[in-house]
Protein backbone atom coordinates (compact mmCIF):
# COMPACT_ATOMS: atom_id res chain seq x y z
CA UNK A 1 0.00 0.00 0.00
CA UNK A 2 1.35 3.43 -0.26
CA UNK A 3 0.18 6.01 1.01
CA UNK A 4 0.64 10.02 0.34
CA UNK A 5 0.38 12.51 3.57
CA UNK A 6 0.11 16.08 3.04
CA UNK A 7 1.53 17.93 5.82
CA UNK A 8 1.22 21.97 6.74
CA UNK A 9 2.95 24.43 9.01
CA UNK A 10 0.94 26.22 11.41
CA UNK A 11 1.38 28.26 14.62
CA UNK A 12 0.93 27.05 17.65
CA UNK A 13 -2.27 26.54 18.92
CA UNK A 14 -1.35 28.76 21.91
CA UNK A 15 -0.11 31.84 19.97
CA UNK A 16 -0.98 34.85 20.31
CA UNK A 17 -2.56 36.34 16.78
CA UNK A 18 -1.48 39.41 15.28
CA UNK A 19 -1.15 40.88 11.82
CA UNK A 20 1.31 43.05 9.72
CA UNK A 21 0.68 45.50 7.00
CA UNK A 22 -2.38 47.15 7.52
CA UNK A 23 -4.26 43.70 8.80
CA UNK A 24 -3.25 42.67 5.52
CA UNK A 25 -0.65 39.65 6.51
CA UNK A 26 -0.42 37.37 9.44
CA UNK A 27 2.40 38.77 11.54
CA UNK A 28 5.17 35.64 12.43
CA UNK A 29 7.18 37.27 14.45
CA UNK A 30 7.97 35.26 17.48
CA UNK A 31 5.20 32.86 16.76
CA UNK A 32 6.25 29.20 16.88
CA UNK A 33 5.36 27.00 14.22
CA UNK A 34 4.08 23.10 14.35
CA UNK A 35 3.06 20.33 12.37
CA UNK A 36 -0.48 20.81 11.99
CA UNK A 37 -1.88 18.89 14.54
CA UNK A 38 -4.76 16.85 13.06
CA UNK A 39 -1.87 16.02 10.01
CA UNK A 40 0.41 14.66 12.66
CA UNK A 41 -2.04 13.09 15.14
CA UNK A 42 -4.20 11.43 13.09
CA UNK A 43 -3.17 11.28 9.28
CA UNK A 44 0.28 10.55 9.40
CA UNK A 45 0.12 8.32 12.26
CA UNK A 46 -2.86 6.33 10.93
CA UNK A 47 -0.37 6.01 7.54
CA UNK A 48 2.51 4.88 9.56
CA UNK A 49 -0.04 2.58 11.71
CA UNK A 50 -1.01 0.80 8.01
CA UNK A 51 2.57 0.83 6.70
CA UNK A 52 3.67 -1.54 10.18
CA UNK A 53 0.16 -3.67 9.42
CA UNK A 54 1.10 -3.65 5.65
CA UNK A 55 4.25 -5.30 5.00
CA UNK A 56 5.48 -3.96 1.47
CA UNK A 57 4.45 -0.33 1.88
CA UNK A 58 4.72 3.07 2.09
CA UNK A 59 4.38 6.39 3.67
CA UNK A 60 5.27 9.55 2.13
CA UNK A 61 4.71 12.92 2.88
CA UNK A 62 4.50 16.22 1.21
CA UNK A 63 4.19 19.41 2.11
CA UNK A 64 3.77 22.98 0.06
CA UNK A 65 6.46 25.42 1.56
CA UNK A 66 10.00 26.94 1.11
CA UNK A 67 12.82 25.55 2.43
CA UNK A 68 12.20 26.50 6.49
CA UNK A 69 9.88 23.74 6.38
CA UNK A 70 12.05 21.11 6.13
CA UNK A 71 11.65 21.01 10.31
CA UNK A 72 8.50 19.89 10.43
CA UNK A 73 9.25 17.64 7.27
CA UNK A 74 12.03 16.02 9.55
CA UNK A 75 9.70 15.34 12.21
CA UNK A 76 7.23 13.77 9.91
CA UNK A 77 10.31 11.58 8.98
CA UNK A 78 11.31 10.91 12.78
CA UNK A 79 7.53 9.58 13.50
CA UNK A 80 7.73 7.02 10.76
CA UNK A 81 7.69 8.35 7.07
CA UNK A 82 9.74 6.96 4.91
CA UNK A 83 10.65 9.77 2.42
CA UNK A 84 9.69 13.18 2.21
CA UNK A 85 8.48 15.72 -0.80
CA UNK A 86 8.58 19.26 -0.91
CA UNK A 87 6.74 21.71 -3.44
CA UNK A 88 9.25 24.25 -3.35
CA UNK A 89 6.25 27.10 -3.55
CA UNK A 90 5.17 29.76 -1.19
CA UNK A 91 1.89 28.55 -1.03
CA UNK A 92 -1.20 31.50 -2.44
CA UNK A 93 -4.58 29.87 -1.48
CA UNK A 94 -5.99 26.01 -0.63
CA UNK A 95 -6.87 25.38 -4.52
CA UNK A 96 -2.96 26.20 -5.55
CA UNK A 97 -1.90 23.66 -2.43
CA UNK A 98 -4.16 21.28 -3.54
CA UNK A 99 -3.31 21.27 -7.32
CA UNK A 100 0.85 20.48 -6.15
CA UNK A 101 -0.44 17.39 -4.20
CA UNK A 102 -2.97 16.28 -6.79
CA UNK A 103 -0.31 16.97 -9.35
CA UNK A 104 2.44 14.97 -7.63
CA UNK A 105 -0.12 12.25 -6.89
CA UNK A 106 -0.48 11.81 -10.12
CA UNK A 107 3.33 10.94 -11.00
CA UNK A 108 3.22 7.59 -8.57
CA UNK A 109 0.34 5.04 -8.14
CA UNK A 110 -0.95 5.61 -4.24
CA UNK A 111 -3.60 4.21 -3.00
CA UNK A 112 -4.46 6.30 0.10
CA UNK A 113 -3.97 10.29 0.48
CA UNK A 114 -4.76 10.65 4.02
CA UNK A 115 -4.95 14.63 5.42
CA UNK A 116 -6.01 15.90 8.30
CA UNK A 117 -9.88 17.61 8.82
CA UNK A 118 -8.48 20.93 8.64
CA UNK A 119 -5.78 23.30 9.47
CA UNK A 120 -5.75 25.88 12.63
CA UNK A 121 -4.65 28.83 11.20
CA UNK A 122 -7.61 28.74 8.13
CA UNK A 123 -9.63 26.05 9.84
CA UNK A 124 -10.80 25.57 5.88
CA UNK A 125 -11.36 21.89 5.20
CA UNK A 126 -10.40 22.38 1.70
CA UNK A 127 -7.25 20.41 0.87
CA UNK A 128 -8.38 17.01 0.97
CA UNK A 129 -11.88 17.60 -0.76
CA UNK A 130 -10.08 19.61 -3.75
CA UNK A 131 -7.26 16.80 -3.74
CA UNK A 132 -10.09 14.20 -4.23
CA UNK A 133 -11.56 16.00 -6.88
CA UNK A 134 -8.76 16.75 -8.99
CA UNK A 135 -8.18 13.11 -9.07
CA UNK A 136 -11.42 12.40 -9.40
CA UNK A 137 -11.17 9.87 -6.65
CA UNK A 138 -13.64 8.91 -3.97
CA UNK A 139 -12.99 10.46 -0.47
CA UNK A 140 -14.69 10.61 3.07
CA UNK A 141 -13.62 12.92 5.93
CA UNK A 142 -14.38 13.76 9.48
CA UNK A 143 -12.61 10.30 9.66
CA UNK A 144 -11.95 8.40 13.12
CA UNK A 145 -11.14 4.89 12.07
CA UNK A 146 -9.94 3.25 9.24
CA UNK A 147 -9.53 0.01 8.13
CA UNK A 148 -7.96 -1.50 4.90
CA UNK A 149 -8.08 -4.44 3.99
CA UNK A 150 -7.12 -5.43 -0.27
CA UNK A 151 -8.60 -2.53 -1.44
CA UNK A 152 -11.59 -2.26 0.40
CA UNK A 153 -11.37 0.32 2.90
CA UNK A 154 -14.06 0.43 6.02
CA UNK A 155 -14.43 4.20 7.78
CA UNK A 156 -16.04 5.34 10.52
CA UNK A 157 -17.11 9.20 10.11
CA UNK A 158 -18.68 11.92 12.24
CA UNK A 159 -22.54 12.61 11.20
CA UNK A 160 -24.78 15.12 12.90
CA UNK A 161 -25.19 13.52 16.35
CA UNK A 162 -23.16 10.40 15.89
CA UNK A 163 -21.00 8.30 13.54
CA UNK A 164 -21.62 6.49 10.44
CA UNK A 165 -19.34 3.49 9.13
CA UNK A 166 -19.38 3.00 5.31
CA UNK A 167 -17.42 0.85 2.95
CA UNK A 168 -15.59 1.83 0.06
CA UNK A 169 -12.65 1.13 -2.44
CA UNK A 170 -9.60 2.94 -3.01
CA UNK A 171 -7.91 4.86 -4.16
CA UNK A 172 -9.19 7.22 -1.93
CA UNK A 173 -8.81 10.62 0.31
CA UNK A 174 -9.44 10.62 3.54
CA UNK A 175 -9.77 13.70 6.00
CA UNK A 176 -8.65 12.14 9.56
CA UNK A 177 -9.97 13.63 12.88
CA UNK A 178 -9.29 12.98 16.62
CA UNK A 179 -9.05 8.94 17.43
CA UNK A 180 -8.58 7.82 13.82
CA UNK A 181 -4.55 6.85 15.46
CA UNK A 182 -2.73 7.25 18.94
CA UNK A 183 -0.46 10.28 18.53
CA UNK A 184 3.09 9.22 18.80
CA UNK A 185 6.20 11.45 19.94
CA UNK A 186 8.98 10.72 17.66
CA UNK A 187 11.82 8.51 19.27
CA UNK A 188 15.83 8.67 19.36
CA UNK A 189 15.89 5.54 16.79
CA UNK A 190 13.56 7.93 14.67
CA UNK A 191 15.27 11.19 14.73
CA UNK A 192 18.34 9.79 13.84
CA UNK A 193 16.70 8.15 11.29
CA UNK A 194 15.26 10.94 9.60
CA UNK A 195 18.40 12.53 9.23
CA UNK A 196 19.32 9.91 6.37
CA UNK A 197 15.79 9.72 5.08
CA UNK A 198 15.42 11.55 1.61
CA UNK A 199 13.55 15.03 1.15
CA UNK A 200 12.95 15.34 -2.72
CA UNK A 201 12.33 19.11 -3.47
CA UNK A 202 9.92 19.32 -6.89
CA UNK A 203 9.25 22.35 -8.49
CA UNK A 204 6.12 23.99 -8.41
CA UNK A 205 3.42 23.65 -11.18
CA UNK A 206 1.71 26.93 -12.10
CA UNK A 207 -1.21 27.68 -10.96
CA UNK A 208 -3.48 31.08 -10.68
CA UNK A 209 -5.01 31.37 -7.21
CA UNK A 210 -8.57 31.55 -7.19
CA UNK A 211 -9.16 33.29 -3.60
CA UNK A 212 -7.27 35.80 -1.84
CA UNK A 213 -7.50 37.19 1.78
CA UNK A 214 -8.07 40.85 1.73
CA UNK A 215 -7.90 42.22 5.50
CA UNK A 216 -7.70 40.51 8.91
CA UNK A 217 -10.25 41.00 12.08
CA UNK A 218 -9.03 40.48 15.66
CA UNK A 219 -12.14 40.62 17.89
CA UNK A 220 -12.97 44.37 19.16
CA UNK A 221 -11.96 43.57 23.17
CA UNK A 222 -11.76 41.00 25.29
CA UNK A 223 -15.49 39.95 26.86
CA UNK A 224 -16.15 41.52 29.97
CA UNK A 225 -18.09 38.79 32.07
CA UNK A 226 -21.19 39.51 34.18
CA UNK A 227 -21.01 38.31 37.54
CA UNK A 228 -24.00 36.51 38.97
CA UNK A 229 -24.55 35.52 42.88
CA UNK A 230 -24.65 31.83 43.34
CA UNK A 231 -27.75 33.04 45.19
CA UNK A 232 -29.82 34.69 42.89
CA UNK A 233 -29.48 31.90 39.90
CA UNK A 234 -33.16 33.44 38.94
CA UNK A 235 -31.03 36.51 37.49
CA UNK A 236 -29.35 34.83 35.17
CA UNK A 237 -32.17 33.08 33.68
CA UNK A 238 -33.47 36.92 34.08
CA UNK A 239 -30.48 38.21 32.30
CA UNK A 240 -30.50 35.29 29.38
CA UNK A 241 -33.96 36.61 28.80
CA UNK A 242 -33.83 40.22 28.93
CA UNK A 243 -30.44 41.10 27.91
CA UNK A 244 -29.22 38.87 26.22
CA UNK A 245 -32.00 37.59 24.61
CA UNK A 246 -30.92 34.12 23.77
CA UNK A 247 -33.96 32.50 25.56
CA UNK B 1 -28.22 35.07 -12.72
CA UNK B 2 -29.05 32.76 -10.39
CA UNK B 3 -27.97 31.28 -7.09
CA UNK B 4 -27.53 27.38 -6.32
CA UNK B 5 -28.14 26.20 -2.88
CA UNK B 6 -27.66 22.36 -2.02
CA UNK B 7 -30.01 21.56 0.37
CA UNK B 8 -29.52 18.58 2.00
CA UNK B 9 -32.12 15.76 3.54
CA UNK B 10 -31.91 13.01 5.98
CA UNK B 11 -34.17 10.59 6.15
CA UNK B 12 -36.29 12.68 3.74
CA UNK B 13 -36.36 15.54 5.69
CA UNK B 14 -34.57 19.21 4.93
CA UNK B 15 -31.71 19.49 7.30
CA UNK B 16 -31.59 23.02 9.25
CA UNK B 17 -28.55 23.81 8.29
CA UNK B 18 -29.25 23.33 4.86
CA UNK B 19 -32.46 25.70 5.56
CA UNK B 20 -30.36 28.65 6.94
CA UNK B 21 -27.89 28.19 3.38
CA UNK B 22 -31.52 28.54 1.22
CA UNK B 23 -32.31 31.54 3.18
CA UNK B 24 -29.23 33.21 2.90
CA UNK B 25 -28.89 32.84 -1.16
CA UNK B 26 -32.75 34.24 -0.78
CA UNK B 27 -31.68 36.99 0.80
CA UNK B 28 -28.63 37.34 -1.79
CA UNK B 29 -30.76 36.51 -4.66
CA UNK B 30 -33.11 39.42 -3.26
CA UNK B 31 -30.29 42.32 -3.12
CA UNK B 32 -28.59 41.16 -6.49
CA UNK B 33 -31.70 40.67 -8.68
CA UNK B 34 -30.78 37.15 -9.59
CA UNK B 35 -33.11 33.73 -8.62
CA UNK B 36 -32.81 31.59 -5.32
CA UNK B 37 -32.65 27.81 -7.22
CA UNK B 38 -31.93 24.90 -4.81
CA UNK B 39 -30.82 21.46 -5.81
CA UNK B 40 -32.16 18.15 -3.67
CA UNK B 41 -30.59 14.69 -3.66
CA UNK B 42 -32.27 11.61 -2.73
CA UNK B 43 -35.94 11.02 -1.43
CA UNK B 44 -38.73 13.42 -0.02
CA UNK B 45 -41.80 14.24 -0.41
CA UNK B 46 -42.93 16.59 -2.77
CA UNK B 47 -44.33 19.00 0.06
CA UNK B 48 -41.15 18.85 2.23
CA UNK B 49 -39.14 19.94 -1.19
CA UNK B 50 -41.87 22.69 -2.22
CA UNK B 51 -41.65 24.37 1.42
CA UNK B 52 -38.23 25.77 0.63
CA UNK B 53 -40.45 28.58 -1.28
CA UNK B 54 -41.08 29.70 2.62
CA UNK B 55 -37.60 30.42 2.59
CA UNK B 56 -37.37 32.56 -0.62
CA UNK B 57 -36.21 29.34 -3.09
CA UNK B 58 -38.18 29.87 -6.40
CA UNK B 59 -37.24 26.61 -8.42
CA UNK B 60 -35.92 23.00 -6.93
CA UNK B 61 -34.62 20.68 -8.91
CA UNK B 62 -35.62 17.05 -7.09
CA UNK B 63 -33.33 14.03 -7.87
CA UNK B 64 -35.47 11.81 -5.69
CA UNK B 65 -33.41 8.81 -6.60
CA UNK B 66 -32.81 6.08 -3.94
CA UNK B 67 -28.72 5.84 -4.44
CA UNK B 68 -28.65 9.37 -3.30
CA UNK B 69 -29.87 8.83 0.23
CA UNK B 70 -26.61 7.80 1.10
CA UNK B 71 -24.00 10.80 0.91
CA UNK B 72 -21.01 10.16 -1.14
CA UNK B 73 -18.89 13.52 -2.02
CA UNK B 74 -18.11 12.09 -5.75
CA UNK B 75 -21.34 11.85 -6.81
CA UNK B 76 -23.02 14.63 -4.91
CA UNK B 77 -20.23 17.14 -6.28
CA UNK B 78 -21.15 15.70 -9.75
CA UNK B 79 -24.50 16.39 -9.67
CA UNK B 80 -24.46 19.45 -7.71
CA UNK B 81 -22.17 21.01 -10.52
CA UNK B 82 -24.55 20.10 -13.66
CA UNK B 83 -27.43 21.39 -11.45
CA UNK B 84 -25.28 24.85 -11.03
CA UNK B 85 -24.63 24.61 -15.25
CA UNK B 86 -28.59 23.80 -15.61
CA UNK B 87 -29.36 27.13 -13.38
CA UNK B 88 -26.79 29.39 -15.11
CA UNK B 89 -25.81 29.47 -11.53
CA UNK B 90 -22.78 31.81 -10.67
CA UNK B 91 -22.72 31.33 -7.58
CA UNK B 92 -23.67 27.83 -5.28
CA UNK B 93 -24.17 28.07 -1.52
CA UNK B 94 -23.92 24.90 0.99
CA UNK B 95 -24.03 24.31 4.56
CA UNK B 96 -20.45 24.43 6.00
CA UNK B 97 -21.52 21.48 8.06
CA UNK B 98 -20.18 17.81 8.40
CA UNK B 99 -20.74 16.76 4.86
CA UNK B 100 -20.36 20.40 3.61
CA UNK B 101 -16.83 20.89 4.50
CA UNK B 102 -15.80 17.72 2.13
CA UNK B 103 -18.31 18.49 -0.76
CA UNK B 104 -17.59 22.80 -0.71
CA UNK B 105 -13.90 22.09 -2.11
CA UNK B 106 -14.88 19.18 -4.26
CA UNK B 107 -18.15 21.55 -6.66
CA UNK B 108 -15.70 24.50 -6.44
CA UNK B 109 -12.71 22.54 -7.95
CA UNK B 110 -15.53 20.73 -10.61
CA UNK B 111 -16.76 24.21 -11.59
CA UNK B 112 -13.52 26.02 -11.52
CA UNK B 113 -15.09 28.74 -9.08
CA UNK B 114 -13.21 30.24 -5.90
CA UNK B 115 -14.83 29.22 -2.47
CA UNK B 116 -14.97 29.92 0.79
CA UNK B 117 -15.28 27.72 3.73
CA UNK B 118 -17.46 28.92 6.87
CA UNK B 119 -18.79 32.48 5.44
CA UNK B 120 -20.92 33.90 8.56
CA UNK B 121 -21.74 37.03 7.37
CA UNK B 122 -23.77 38.09 4.42
CA UNK B 123 -21.47 38.55 1.73
CA UNK B 124 -20.26 41.83 -0.51
CA UNK B 125 -20.56 41.45 -4.24
CA UNK B 126 -18.80 44.09 -6.21
CA UNK B 127 -17.35 44.10 -10.03
CA UNK B 128 -17.41 40.71 -10.33
CA UNK B 129 -15.85 39.49 -7.25
CA UNK B 130 -17.36 38.57 -3.97
CA UNK B 131 -16.30 38.65 -0.31
CA UNK B 132 -17.17 37.31 2.95
CA UNK B 133 -16.22 36.93 6.35
CA UNK B 134 -15.14 33.50 7.95
CA UNK B 135 -13.45 32.98 11.56
CA UNK B 136 -9.57 31.91 11.10
CA UNK B 137 -6.89 30.71 13.60
CA UNK B 138 -9.65 28.85 15.83
CA UNK B 139 -12.00 31.72 16.30
CA UNK B 140 -8.92 34.28 17.56
CA UNK B 141 -9.54 36.39 14.57
CA UNK B 142 -11.34 36.61 11.24
CA UNK B 143 -10.75 37.04 7.66
CA UNK B 144 -12.30 38.53 4.69
CA UNK B 145 -11.95 36.64 1.51
CA UNK B 146 -12.36 37.50 -1.95
CA UNK B 147 -12.92 35.20 -4.42
CA UNK B 148 -11.83 36.42 -7.99
CA UNK B 149 -13.19 33.57 -10.13
CA UNK B 150 -16.68 34.14 -12.15
CA UNK B 151 -18.31 31.13 -10.85
CA UNK B 152 -18.12 30.86 -7.16
CA UNK B 153 -18.77 28.63 -4.09
CA UNK B 154 -19.62 30.04 -0.41
CA UNK B 155 -19.92 27.33 2.58
CA UNK B 156 -22.13 28.97 5.09
CA UNK B 157 -21.20 28.35 8.71
CA UNK B 158 -24.58 26.77 10.75
CA UNK B 159 -26.18 28.26 12.68
CA UNK B 160 -24.79 32.47 11.53
CA UNK B 161 -28.08 33.26 9.33
CA UNK B 162 -31.64 33.31 10.98
CA UNK B 163 -34.23 31.60 9.31
CA UNK B 164 -36.84 33.80 8.51
CA UNK B 165 -40.13 31.94 6.87
CA UNK B 166 -42.30 33.93 4.34
CA UNK B 167 -45.33 32.19 1.82
CA UNK B 168 -44.16 30.49 -0.89
CA UNK B 169 -43.89 27.56 -2.74
CA UNK B 170 -41.26 26.49 -5.38
CA UNK B 171 -41.74 25.31 -8.35
CA UNK B 172 -40.70 21.15 -8.20
CA UNK B 173 -38.45 20.01 -11.68
CA UNK B 174 -36.98 16.47 -11.69
CA UNK B 175 -33.88 16.01 -12.04
CA UNK B 176 -31.54 13.30 -13.50
CA UNK B 177 -27.96 13.92 -13.12
CA UNK B 178 -26.03 12.32 -15.79
CA UNK B 179 -24.13 10.10 -13.24
CA UNK B 180 -22.96 6.60 -13.36
CA UNK B 181 -23.41 3.50 -11.12
CA UNK B 182 -19.43 3.47 -10.50
CA UNK B 183 -19.81 6.66 -9.29
CA UNK B 184 -21.84 5.87 -6.32
CA UNK B 185 -19.81 2.57 -4.72
CA UNK B 186 -19.66 4.58 -0.59
CA UNK B 187 -22.13 1.77 0.65
CA UNK B 188 -23.35 2.61 4.39
CA UNK B 189 -23.01 -0.28 6.73
CA UNK B 190 -24.45 1.41 10.32
CA UNK B 191 -25.48 4.33 11.99
CA UNK B 192 -24.52 4.83 15.26
CA UNK B 193 -26.44 8.17 16.03
CA UNK B 194 -28.27 9.32 18.98
CA UNK B 195 -31.77 9.57 18.77
CA UNK B 196 -34.44 11.94 19.97
CA UNK B 197 -31.73 14.72 20.87
CA UNK B 198 -30.85 17.60 18.86
CA UNK B 199 -27.77 17.34 16.79
CA UNK B 200 -24.80 19.08 18.49
CA UNK B 201 -23.77 21.58 15.79
CA UNK B 202 -27.45 22.29 14.95
CA UNK B 203 -28.48 23.34 18.37
CA UNK B 204 -29.58 27.04 19.30
CA UNK B 205 -28.50 25.91 23.01
CA UNK B 206 -25.73 23.91 24.29
CA UNK B 207 -25.87 22.63 27.68
CA UNK B 208 -21.70 21.61 28.44
CA UNK B 209 -20.03 19.48 31.29
CA UNK B 210 -16.29 19.43 32.24
CA UNK B 211 -14.39 17.46 34.26
CA UNK B 212 -15.70 19.47 37.74
CA UNK B 213 -18.95 17.42 37.57
CA UNK B 214 -16.36 14.47 38.72
CA UNK B 215 -17.95 11.93 37.33
CA UNK B 216 -20.66 10.54 34.75
CA UNK B 217 -23.43 9.63 37.46
CA UNK B 218 -23.93 13.51 38.00
CA UNK B 219 -24.50 14.29 34.30
CA UNK B 220 -28.51 14.12 35.47
CA UNK B 221 -27.96 18.33 35.86
CA UNK B 222 -26.38 18.59 32.49
CA UNK B 223 -29.18 16.28 30.34
CA UNK B 224 -31.90 17.81 32.81
CA UNK B 225 -31.26 21.70 32.23
CA UNK B 226 -30.55 20.60 28.14
CA UNK B 227 -34.03 19.23 28.23
CA UNK B 228 -36.00 21.46 29.84
CA UNK B 229 -34.16 24.11 27.44
CA UNK B 230 -34.28 21.88 24.12
CA UNK B 231 -30.79 22.08 24.48
CA UNK B 232 -27.75 19.67 22.90
CA UNK B 233 -25.61 18.22 25.66
CA UNK B 234 -21.87 18.69 25.11
CA UNK B 235 -18.63 17.66 27.03
CA UNK B 236 -15.13 19.00 27.53
CA UNK B 237 -11.75 16.60 26.06
CA UNK B 238 -11.03 15.28 29.28
CA UNK B 239 -14.27 13.51 29.32
CA UNK B 240 -14.37 12.16 26.67
CA UNK B 241 -10.99 10.65 26.82
CA UNK B 242 -12.11 9.20 30.41
CA UNK B 243 -15.39 7.61 28.35
CA UNK B 244 -17.89 9.67 31.15
CA UNK B 245 -19.71 10.81 28.14
CA UNK B 246 -19.26 9.42 23.86
CA UNK B 247 -16.85 11.02 21.66
CA UNK B 248 -18.99 12.96 19.15
CA UNK B 249 -20.32 15.06 22.40
CA UNK B 250 -16.44 16.60 22.19
CA UNK B 251 -16.38 20.05 21.79
CA UNK B 252 -12.71 22.03 21.31
CA UNK B 253 -10.20 22.04 18.49
CA UNK B 254 -9.55 18.77 17.79
CA UNK B 255 -13.68 17.82 18.58
CA UNK B 256 -16.36 19.77 17.22
CA UNK B 257 -16.73 23.33 16.79
CA UNK B 258 -19.76 24.74 18.12
CA UNK B 259 -22.26 27.86 17.30
CA UNK B 260 -25.62 28.05 19.60
CA UNK B 261 -26.83 31.23 20.55
CA UNK B 262 -26.49 30.00 24.08
CA UNK B 263 -23.52 27.61 25.51
CA UNK B 264 -23.81 27.21 28.96
CA UNK B 265 -20.39 25.08 30.30
CA UNK B 266 -20.60 23.66 33.18
CA UNK B 267 -17.26 22.73 35.05
CA UNK B 268 -15.02 23.60 32.32
CA UNK B 269 -12.11 25.49 32.91
CA UNK B 270 -11.95 26.76 29.73
CA UNK B 271 -8.67 25.50 27.96
CA UNK B 272 -7.65 27.26 24.77
CA UNK B 273 -8.35 24.23 23.03
CA UNK B 274 -11.76 24.29 24.42
CA UNK B 275 -12.48 27.65 23.56
CA UNK B 276 -11.33 27.05 20.07
CA UNK B 277 -14.37 24.61 19.52
CA UNK B 278 -17.08 27.50 21.07
CA UNK B 279 -15.57 30.86 20.94
CA UNK B 280 -18.05 31.33 18.11
CA UNK B 281 -20.86 31.26 20.27
CA UNK B 282 -23.33 34.40 20.69
CA UNK B 283 -23.76 34.18 24.24
CA UNK B 284 -21.50 32.10 26.74
CA UNK B 285 -22.24 31.24 30.69
CA UNK B 286 -19.66 29.70 32.66
CA UNK B 287 -20.71 28.50 36.22
CA UNK B 288 -17.62 27.03 37.59
CA UNK B 289 -15.86 26.85 41.52
CA UNK B 290 -12.60 28.45 40.82
CA UNK B 291 -13.04 32.32 40.17
CA UNK B 292 -9.84 32.18 38.08
CA UNK B 293 -11.07 29.56 35.52
CA UNK B 294 -9.95 30.80 32.14
CA UNK B 295 -13.28 30.62 30.88
CA UNK B 296 -14.63 33.35 32.93
CA UNK B 297 -12.34 35.81 30.10
CA UNK B 298 -14.34 34.53 27.21
CA UNK B 299 -17.91 34.36 28.92
CA UNK B 300 -20.42 37.06 28.70
CA UNK B 301 -22.59 35.76 32.07
CA UNK B 302 -20.82 33.75 35.36
CA UNK B 303 -21.51 32.26 38.06
CA UNK B 304 -18.69 31.84 40.40
CA UNK B 305 -19.95 28.75 42.97
CA UNK B 306 -20.51 24.69 43.26
CA UNK B 307 -22.09 23.41 40.04
CA UNK B 308 -23.95 20.69 42.35
CA UNK B 309 -25.63 23.54 44.15
CA UNK B 310 -26.05 25.62 41.25
CA UNK B 311 -27.37 23.53 38.93
CA UNK B 312 -30.65 22.63 40.76
CA UNK B 313 -31.32 25.99 41.33
CA UNK B 314 -30.92 26.76 37.86
CA UNK B 315 -33.03 24.14 36.54
CA UNK B 316 -36.01 25.00 38.77
CA UNK B 317 -35.08 28.91 38.05
CA UNK B 318 -35.35 27.84 34.41
CA UNK B 319 -38.84 26.09 34.97
CA UNK B 320 -40.28 28.62 36.55
CA UNK B 321 -39.37 30.73 33.45
CA UNK B 322 -40.77 28.82 31.10
CA UNK B 323 -44.25 27.97 32.87
CA UNK B 324 -44.31 32.36 32.72
CA UNK B 325 -43.33 32.66 29.04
Amino acid sequence: MKILVPITKVPDTTSKIAFADNNTKFNSDGVTFIMNPTDEWYALTRAVELKEANAGSEVVVINVGAADNEQIIRKALAIGADRAVRVDANPTDAFFVASQIAAYAQTENFDLVITGKETIDFNSFQVGGMVAELLDWQAVGLVNKLEVAGTTATLTREIEGGTETVETSLPLVVGATKDLAQARIPNMKGIMGARTKAIQVVPVTAVESRTEITSFTLPEKAKQVKLVSPDNVGELVRLLHEEAKVI
Amino acid sequence: MAILTFVEVSEGKIKKASLEAAAYSSKIAETSGAESVAVVLGEASADEVSSLGKVGVKVVYHAADARFNTFNSKVYSKAIAEAADKASAELVVLSFNQNGKFLGPRIAVRLSAGYIPGASELPVLEGGKLSAKKNVFSGKASATYQIVTAKKVVALTPNSFPIVKGEGTATVEAFSPSVSDADFGVKVKSVDKVTGTIPLTEAEVVVSGGRGLKGPENWWMIEDLAKEMGAATACSRPVADVDWRPHHEHVGQTGITVRPNLYIAVGISGAIQHLAGVNQSKVIVVINNDPEAPFFKAADYGIVGDAFEVMPKLIEEYKKFKAAH
